[in-house]
């Protein structure tokens, strides 16, 4: 008997359905709270083809709810043991790993080749960089984001649907991530879930995709809500005829005389302004730590405070810095507005 | 006239309340009401937050008696 005889005996499903499945390839961005059961539930489908992309590693504080991974995995890239725990479970699935974070040079070329886009990202730039790539690649993509104990679904460019412009057109700074406000590991568990069940709707051609709808969800209150969406004709030409709009989000500090190093990679977001902000990658600080000023005060900072800590005790043990203060609550708490 | 807001995310926490029902005693848009509400609450670039009105996401549609009025912020968590 067939592994996915249960499924099969759907009639949204059938051989046809199944073939279908088997020939869909599907990207998720974002191996993380969302991505996790998505991946696993479309691995479990049948899916032909998966791309699993996340340029991140395996935390501790991940386990909760990113439940692809395990404590021995801490550490590790998440994409890359993705991938491994993934081809345990369905052997029938070809899965690509990118272990970069998706960027305006390579969006387009990577969102080509998949038939749909799941977006499990955290912050507002790669949001709007799938949306505006999708458009160009004309490739539905199936959002989901999260507020403490509040998602939002939707199915965006989906036979020419609306996208997540027509719905947000001005994007923010406020990039407020699980990191910072704290969920439950079964919110991105049930959204996720839910991203999945609309690829498959979307790749079975059955029932109704929850194209310009905006679905919201309070798992506290236990309610649900369904919100029309239009298109908004002229947020989709304008990409069509201007390509990708690259969201770069600015900052100003609220001390400008002082002098600070930023620690995160060179994409993170936002950047603050100024001439007194240093900017080397955790990675690249055995390479650079010349470039920091050792006479004054500098403070140390990155999106949470754990990798500015990090940085101190490399830039103090390994280069005598003694003049580097941590961030604590990262980013957020040094900026002016 | 009556009308009920609904506030979501941030919007709910900074108005402290998931819900309230609204007396308005004058014609007004869709945008108009959402800046009313949003008045003095500490959120951030208000113009990201997106209105809906008995569940369409409309900001130039006069207000009636009776609507249901939603106020969206972006979410960015994963």
């Amino acid at each position: 008997m067939s592994r996915y005889d249960r499924q099969i005996k759907l009639t949204e499903v059938g051989p046809e359905g199944q073939a279908k499945l088997l020939n869909a390839k599907i990207l998720i961005v974002g191996v993380g709270g969302l991505g996790c059961p998505a991946a696993m539930y479309l691995s479990g489908a049948g899916v032909g083809k998966i791309g699993l992309m996340d340029h991140d590693r395996v935390d501790v504080s991940n386990l909760h709810r990113q439940v692809l991974f395990q404590e021995s995995d801490v550490g590790k890239p998440k994409a890359l043991v993705a991938k491994e725990r993934l081809e345990k479970q369905n052997s029938d699935v070809q899965f690509e790993v990118y272990k970069e974070p998706l960027t305006i040079e390579n969006a387009e070329k990577i969102i080509q080749q998949y038939d749909v886009i799941l977006d499990g990202t955290d912050n507002f730039e790669t949001k709007y960089l799938i949306n505006d790539a999708c458009i160009l690649a004309d490739k539905p993509w199936v959002f989901a984001s999260i507020y403490k104990n509040e998602g939002q679904l939707s199915v965006f460019n989906y036979e020419d649907g609306p996208t997540y412009r027509c719905v947000f057109p001005k994007s923010t700074r406020q990039n407020i991530s699980c990191e910072a406000t704290g969920v439950l590991g079964v919110l991105p568990g049930i959204l996720g879930t839910l991203q999945a069940a609309e690829v498959l709707k979307i790749v079975l051609g059955a029932g109704q995709v929850l194209s310009g709808k905006l679905k919201l969800i309070n798992m506290m209150q236990a309610s649900e809500q369904v919100i029309k969406i239009n298109k908004r004709p002229e947020q989709v030409e304008k990409i069509r005829k201007e390509g990708i709009a690259p969201v770069y989000i600015d900052c100003d500090l609220k001390n400008k005389e002082q002098w600070y190093l930023d620690v995160r990679e060179v994409f993170e977001q936002p950047k603050p302004k100024g001439k007194k902000v240093l900017s080397i990658p955790l990675g690249d600080l055995t390479s650079r730590h010349q470039e920091i000023p050792n006479n004054k005060e500098v403070f140390v900072f990155c999106q949470s405070g754990k990798r500015s800590k990090n940085a101190i005790e490399i830039l103090k043990n390994e280069f005598g810095f003694h003049n580097l203060k941590n961030v604590e609550g990262g980013i957020e708490t040094i900026i002016d507005g | 006239m009556k009308v009920t807001v609904k506030y979501f995310g941030l919007v709910a926490e900074a108005a402290e309340k998931s819900e309230e029902v609204l007396e308005i005693n004058e014609a007004l848009t869709a945008s108009e009401l959402k800046a009313r509400c949003l008045n003095g609450l500490a959120i951030a670039e208000k113009d990201s937050v997106q209105i809906a009105v008995n569940q369409n996401l409309d900001d130039k549609t006069i207000i009636n008696d009776g609507d249901e009025i939603a106020l969206l912020p972006p979410f960015a968590g994963g």
